[in-house]
């Protein structure tokens, strides 16, 4: 009989929860997501996965990005800057408090900022803090950075999830138990499942009017498909089929954003390896690629295409893509001054996107046409981290780079592209150092029609981020400035 | 010939085998459209005049896709079963002229041993370390056929070695090893045979299952199982994408199966006998 007993005792905390559950079932949320965060620390990692769970929900840092790209007050309330350009001082938000309930203070500021640039920093984006000098506290509620010299993008650098502020009490477990200033504390994580966040009720600011939240990462297309579908999850941000769209278009029960990320898709060449060293070659490779075939059949048209590493809604975009446009008799032209009038094989190594998969056999038989054999091998994306990532052996591949203005990378000569142009560098070290706007938006300029004259990779599209949710939600971010599910805002409308 | 007609599953069995070997053989000089250009504007088609099975995804042909598709099957699985037979039959002879030896023992364990391991892990294992490629499909696929045969040749052999033509061919002076090629191979032709298109619609299975996974050919290859997997996400929107390759590999699996089926009863002599 004691077993009975227990057995009521369960069936009604089972009808207590339920109940529960459908008293707040407009509060709470589940959103699915493809990929799974390797650990919980935005500070110590590249994977973009990370951010799309914390950013702006656990973790803040001074300024934040807004959907639309713009850089908005985060942690800071105010900022001033000093007529040399060289020294910023942070007025912070009072009553902020991390969620072990210890207090944000400017001492907080330093040890993130100090802890991100220093020597055995593990911070994946080292370089956004490579101009700061000195992080000093002025007094418990302002910081003031000084620089080395005038960085007009400081205010955007601080915004990544990179550069969020952590606690020097909580950052020992950061991996697993992240302790941010969000308006969600993180809960729980089932590996290989979900992660569970709840409402901080201590939020500073506007209190976020969601009570749970759930991300659960579902990586198979298919599997995603369905899960939409039968309502499994409440919104899927990332959607990984386009060809699904349409379908989820004319389902009144949800409803379809399209928006634009900072993923500028591109057919990566190792500019090491012969034959792709050779200028007129890469030049012959981006004439033979026919963008938009590669939109229509990797994407189904979800994609705008781009003529060098830039993100088309950027107000300093210049529109290359003439400079590369589809002519593959050109290529074959091409290919014969450079030597190789009956083509060459070269390996084409692609991860497990789809627009990696099947843009890859696109680009094969592109490239076939005018002469050039590929290899295609399929990797796992540890793989491809390994051997084309780290280990730089592959001839081209395919991978879409999603970090906001990321066209930096193209100064670094040791980066897997192996791009070592001292001209370029020149013209990043300036454009670092110059504040100016309109000097700013000059060198942008040049520095995408140089990418563009060099041929540094084939320039493909820019990825259009797809988001499928019930038609009752509002509030959700349409484009991917970082990457981000930013869950504060949203709600679900009666 | 009128033994052909006694079984009811031979002649299916044959025709559908024989289309879809015809299918690969012709895919060799000459298919409809050349599988490795793409026509974006022209994908997802429905069956017409001009495509009989419809266009795919990236607007080739699906009737050129599934005859190339049935080459690259037909190939995996045919060297496949060959590894198996060329391998298998002869330690399953060697072990039977040795019963109970050492040698008999240590064949037999290591048979044993392949055995217990399922045959798609030995394949994606094997692919993890060498990569994915056709080739390294077929000796995932060949390494698990070698027991099959070698247990399948040891049992029948055993019971061969008892027979008194053996005991005469002994009398005469022959060697284990020529007793084995001249008189009990022949005899145990007929099961091998039987065993080998029953292998070879199971490794047709294997290859598009390995493809499936994205183990097996790389593209640009033409393989059944990745035009599977490729459709998969698109079966809502054109339900031929996934339609055509999967009924590929259910006919020819039922063909060669029923063909198996039909030809134990041909040649297995307890059966004949019956009949007559």
């Amino acid at each position: 009989m004691r077993l009975g007993k227990v057995g009521t005792g369960l069936i009604s905390a089972l009808a207590l929860s339920a109940s529960m559950g459908l008293a707040h079932a407009k509060s709470d949320i589940t959103v699915a997501m493809q990929l799974e965060p390797p650990h919980l620390d935005p500070t110590s990692a590249a994977a973009g996965a990370i951010d799309s769970v914390l950013y702006s929900n656990v973790f803040e840092g001074l300024t934040r990005f807004g959907s639309d790209g713009s850089i908005l007050p985060g942690l800071a309330e105010s900022w001033e800057i000093s007529e040399d350009g060289k020294t910023y001082t942070f007025k912070l938000q009072s009553g902020v408090k991390f969620h072990d309930g210890t207090e944000m203070t400017a001492e907080d500021v330093k040890f993130s900022l100090d802890r991100a640039r220093s020597d055995d920093s593990q911070n994946a984006q080292k370089a956004l803090f490579t101009g700061i000098e000195t992080v000093e506290v002025v007094n418990p509620q302002t910081v003031a950075v000084t620089l080395s010299a005038p960085n007009g993008s400081l205010l955007f650098n601080l915004a990544w999830g990179d550069a969020v502020i952590v606690a020097p009490e909580s950052i020992e477990n950061i991996k697993t138990n992240p302790i941010g200033t969000g308006a969600f504390r993180f809960s729980n994580w089932v590996q290989g499942d979900r992660i569970d966040l709840e409402k901080n009720a201590d939020y500073w600011g506007t209190p976020a009017k969601l009570g749970n939240v759930t991300f659960k990462f579902i990586s198979d297309p298919t599997a995603a498909f369905a899960a939409v579908m039968a309502e499994d999850v409440n919104a899927f941000v990332g959607f990984p089929a386009p060809e699904n769209l349409p379908q989820f278009e004319a389902d009144p029960r949800f409803q379809v954003l399209v928006g634009s990320t900072e993923g500028e898709t591109i057919l990566s060449t190792n500019n090491k390896l012969p034959p792709l060293d050779n200028v007129k070659v890469r030049e012959a490779i981006a004439h033979a690629i026919d963008r938009q075939a590669i939109i229509d059949g990797a994407m189904f048209g979800y994609g705008t295409p781009i003529g060098t590493h830039f993100a088309p809604h950027n107000p300093d975009y210049v529109d290359l893509t003439a400079n590369s446009a589809y002519d593959p008799e050109l290529s074959k032209k091409l290919l014969a001054e450079a030597g190789y009038p009956d083509g060459f094989t070269t390996t084409l190594k692609l991860p497990p996107p789809s627009y990696a998969r099947r843009g890859g056999e696109i680009i094969a038989a592109q490239l076939r046409a005018v002469g050039i054999e590929t290899e295609i091998s399929n990797l796992e994306w540890a793989q491809w981290l390994e051997q084309v990532f780290r280990g730089k052996d592959y001839g081209l591949t395919i991978v879409s780079h999603v970090e906001p203005m990321d066209i930096g990378i193209y100064a670094r000569p040791d980066y897997y592209f192996q791009y070592d142009n001292p001209e370029f560098q020149k013209l990043f070290e300036n454009l670092t150092a110059e504040n100016d706007p309109e000097k700013r938006s000059e060198l942008l300029k040049q520095a995408q029609e140089m990418l563009a004259k060099d041929y540094v990779n084939g320039y493909l599209f820019q990825l259009a981020f797809p988001t499928v949710a019930n038609a009752k939600i509002q509030g959700l971010w349409v484009n991917q400035p970082t990457p981000a599910a930013d869950m504060t805002a949203v709600y679900w409308e009666e | 010939m009128s033994v052909l007609f006694h079984s009811r599953t031979l002649l299916p069995g044959l025709f559908l085998s024989l289309v879809f070997v015809a299918a690969a053989l012709i895919s060799l000089v000459w298919v409809p459209y050349d599988t490795t250009v793409l026509n974006i504007a022209n994908r997802m088609k429905l069956p017409s005049w001009e495509h009989w099975l419809g266009t795919d995804q990236f607007g080739r042909d699906i009737l050129s896709m599934i005859m190339v598709g049935a080459r690259t099957s037909i190939a995996v699985a045919l060297v496949a079963v060959g590894i198996g037979m060329s391998v298998g039959v002869p330690l399953g002879l060697a072990a039977a002229a040795r019963k109970g030896g050492w040698l008999d023992e240590v064949i037999m364990r290591a048979n044993d041993l392949v055995f217990a391991f399922p045959s798609l892990l030995i394949a994606v294992m094997i692919t993890a370390v060498f990569g994915a490629s056709a080739l390294n499909a077929i000796i995932a696929i060949g390494i698990f056929n070698i027991p099959v045969f070698a247990r399948l040749t040891r049992g029948a052999a055993l019971s061969l070695w008892n027979r008194d033509y053996i005991l005469a061919a002994r009398v005469a002076g022959k060697g284990p090893a020529r007793i084995s090629m001249e008189h009990i191979l022949p005899n145990v032709a007929n099961l091998l045979i039987v065993q080998g298109t029953i292998q070879f619609s199971l490794g047709i299975l294997a290859e598009a299952g390995l493809s499936y996974v994205g183990l097996g050919a790389q593209p640009p290859t033409a393989s059944w199982g990745r035009m599977l997997a490729d459709s998969q996400t698109m079966i809502s929107l054109a339900p031929h994408l996934a339609l055509f390759p999967g009924l590929a590999i259910l006919l020819t699996v039922l063909g060669l199966n029923l063909m198996g089926d039909g030809l134990r009863d041909l040649l297995d002599p307890k059966l004949r006998r019956a009949r007559v």
